[in-house]
């Protein structure tokens, strides 16, 4: 699933991060700063405007990252 | 040749690598900008025990080698030695935060690569500490193959032991990383080798992002402290105005009486005392704004900010980082508009740039404050609102849509469907250092004031000119500006400014108050022959605008006030952090075109209705 579809506080970890057309800047920063697979992730809030941006601990780090941002991360749900 | 050794703090943003330099360095600094950019460039000094001197570089935050932003670029080039007119560090300090080591280690790995000798700054190792973090830091050193340092860059001595690292005989390089390794997997076996953290995020964090992201507590919370902040800038910074304006007006009349009358004497008392210290009155607000900023920004909470406003901020063709630009703006627009270095991406910048000069700065207050007392009666409205109260809201709020739509309006010309990023680190909250806040304020004070002794002296020289010359024939009966250049000009823009209802005498006085525009008040007064040095040249002003000017042509010059670029300092500081004469065109010309038209409709609507 996408990282933007993922529910609050639930515990995940990144398979991957989908580039956006030929050299996706964004989707390299995103995996710079640690969104890269088996890493454990959670999406703690969200913005008050329709629900964007998402507020993302990666890490010990916490971005705050637009929606078609997390759209890009592929995440699975960690098994409790 | 210079023995100095040469030393760049690299790191990531909120590794507390300017907390560090500062500490280092101490108020032996110089703030510039690198030669071509916009990018904030700030060297210091510092003897090391040995009698050495270390010339400090405090390099932008990066995340990366591969910039995505101009701070990046500079950092890169920088480290590389590719930046011309910067010699290539002799030595580079890693800054990490010993709490944020996941993020941080990759950056560090990345940079070995380039090959310089390095040594690891493990910052905030105190904050680690009360965490549970336990860094080997031995087992550190022995894993990356450089030195590593703890340093605490909030405490007096905490940064130690890093100059008798740095006075020591350079380490040699450390062992690059193989290309095409996979630094992430590289950092998590250094940190399962050397590093124990009990828990990822401190509790403290989830305590306050809870309530202060929060979509309802976290916007109240918001605007209760934006509200404190303009009644701080405004209510605090009175009395310090007042001081200042009488201070002025001492040591103008004190030069005044010590020179002989003249063309000297006029230009000295006249113009550059005068027109600088309009100016230079303006330091108190920009100070305790500037205070209120740092403050939010030292303890992490204007990252916060950005991420509540982004959503509401992009769709009007903006960003949530625009937020802080444009909030100083309501202070004033030059340093808001140099606050919008913080924008990385271009576009998003320059858009908030240009509609930055919308937002209302302290210097219309007084065109406002004269205006509607002469026109607006006192009275209330719904039973609570003063009338008066309101229009000024009004005109705040104007401000502010108007800035809004022009950003929207912008977007739809780019049609540009680039994507932009967020990308916004919150990083964890930190109580400020009164040390810290103490060199940004003396850092912005400079800047401010650096600006004036140039830029705005020479300006304000020239509009001197432009109204005391050519002098008035002999047996002249209108007063002396009527028949100066700035008189002539000002009845030639007459024609113009017709339509919209301001009579010649309004037009003499919108010349010089392009220098700043509550000039435009002192003016109004030498033009109805009253004394333009007198303090309350408002007040005798207000019975004559009350009986001569019509409510239309007084509702008329409140929206061209609005709108209007007038103001020299903004549109200098547009050019120079733009580097683009083009932008400064744009700006004024759409400015001029929107205070033009609101005008225009204002006066011929209110006329029908009155």
């Amino acid at each position: 699933m996408r990282l933007s579809d993922l529910p609050h506080h639930a515990p995940a970890t990144v398979i991957d991060v989908a580039d956006h057309g030929d050299t996706d800047s964004i989707a390299s920063r995103l995996r710079e700063l640690g969104f890269v697979r088996g890493e454990p992730v959670r999406v703690l809030a969200h913005g008050p405007f329709q629900r964007d941006p998402l507020l993302v601990q990666i890490g010990y780090t916490r971005f705050a990252l637009r929606r078609a941002e997390a759209g890009r991360v592929h995440v699975a749900l960690t098994p409790q | 040749m210079d023995a100095a050794l040469h030393i760049a703090l690299v790191g990531n943003p909120n590794s507390g690598k300017t907390a560090l330099f500062n500490r280092l360095t101490g108020s032996r600094q110089k703030v510039a900008n690198y030669a071509g950019v916009t990018v904030e460039r700030k060297e210091g000094r510092l003897v090391a025990p040995s009698g050495r001197t270390l010339r400090v570089l405090d390099l932008p935050g990066a995340y990366s080698l591969a910039a995505t932003s101009p701070d990046e670029a500079v950092t890169r080039d920088v480290c590389l030695g590719r930046f011309q007119s910067e010699a290539r560090p002799d030595l580079l300090v890693c800054v990490v935060d010993a709490t944020n080591l996941r993020l941080h280690l990759r950056f560090v790995l990345e940079v070995q690569r380039l090959g310089l000798p390095m040594v690891l700054a493990l910052n905030m190792s105190d904050a680690a500490a009360r965490r549970g973090i336990r860094i080997d830091v031995a087992a550190l050193a022995r894993e990356l193959g450089m030195p590593v340092v703890e340093t605490v860059a909030i405490r007096h001595r905490g940064t130690e032991a890093l100059i008798r690292q740095l006075d020591a005989a350079l380490p040699s390089p450390p062992a690059a990383p193989a290309p095409g390794a996979d630094l992430h997997a590289r950092v998590s076996a250094i940190l399962q080798a050397c590093v124990t953290v009990p828990r990822r995020t401190a509790r403290i964090d989830d305590a306050l992002d809870r309530v202060l992201l929060h979509p309802v507590i976290g916007l109240a919370i918001l605007a209760a402290l934006l509200f404190l902040m303009f009644q701080a800038v405004f209510a605090w910074a009175a009395p310090f105005m007042d001081g200042i304006d009488a201070g002025v007006a001492w040591f103008g009349s004190t030069v005044g009486t010590l020179m002989p009358d003249g063309t000297l004497k006029s230009l000295i008392v006249d113009g550059i005392i005068a027109g600088v210290g309009s100016v230079i009155v303006f330091l108190p607000q920009i100070l305790i704004l500037f205070l209120f900023i740092l403050t939010l920004e030292e303890s992490g909470y204007l990252p916060r900010a950005a991420f509540l406003l982004d959503r509401l901020m992009v769709s009007a063709g903006l960003t949530g980082r625009s937020f802080i630009p444009l909030l100083s703006s309501f202070a004033c627009a030059v340093p808001g508009i140099m606050a919008a270095r913080t924008i990385q991406d271009p576009r998003d910048r320059l858009a908030t740039i240009l509609v930055a000069p919308l937002m209302t700065c302290s210097a219309r207050l007084p065109v406002y404050a004269l205006l509607i007392a002469a026109f607006i009666p006192q009275q209330t409205v719904a039973g609570v609102f003063n009338l008066q109260g309101l229009v000024l809201f009004a005109l705040y709020a104007a401000g502010i849509a108007a800035a809004l739509a022009v950003a929207r309006v912008m977007k739809w010309l780019r049609r540009d469907a680039a994507e932009h990023a967020l990308l916004l680190e919150l990083p964890s909250y930190r109580m400020p250092h009164p040390f810290d806040l103490a060199i940004g304020l003396w850092e912005r004070a400079g800047i401010f004031l650096r600006r004036v002794g140039t830029i705005i002296l020479s300006l304000t020289v020239l509009l001197w000119l432009l109204s005391s010359f050519p002098a008035p024939p002999p047996d002249a009966t209108g007063p002396a500006i009527e028949y100066s250049l700035a008189g002539r000009i000002g009845q030639a823009l007459h024609v113009i400014f017709a339509p919209l209802g301001f009579n010649w005498q309004i037009c003499i006085a919108l010349v010089p108050g392009l220098a700043a525009r509550e000039v435009a008040v002192s003016a109004l007064a030498t033009v109805y022959a009253l004394s333009a040095t007198a303090d309350d040249a408002s007040a005798q002003l207000l019975p004559i605008v009350a009986e001569q000017w019509s409510l239309a042509t007084a509702l008329a010059l409140l929206a061209w006030y609005v709108f209007a670029p007038q103001c020299v300092s903004t549109l200098a500081v547009i050019r120079r952090e733009t580097q683009s004469w083009r932008t400064v065109g744009l700006a004024a010309g759409y400015l001029f075109a929107l205070a033009y038209l609101a005008a225009l409709a204002t006066y011929q609507l209110a006329r029908a209705w009155t």
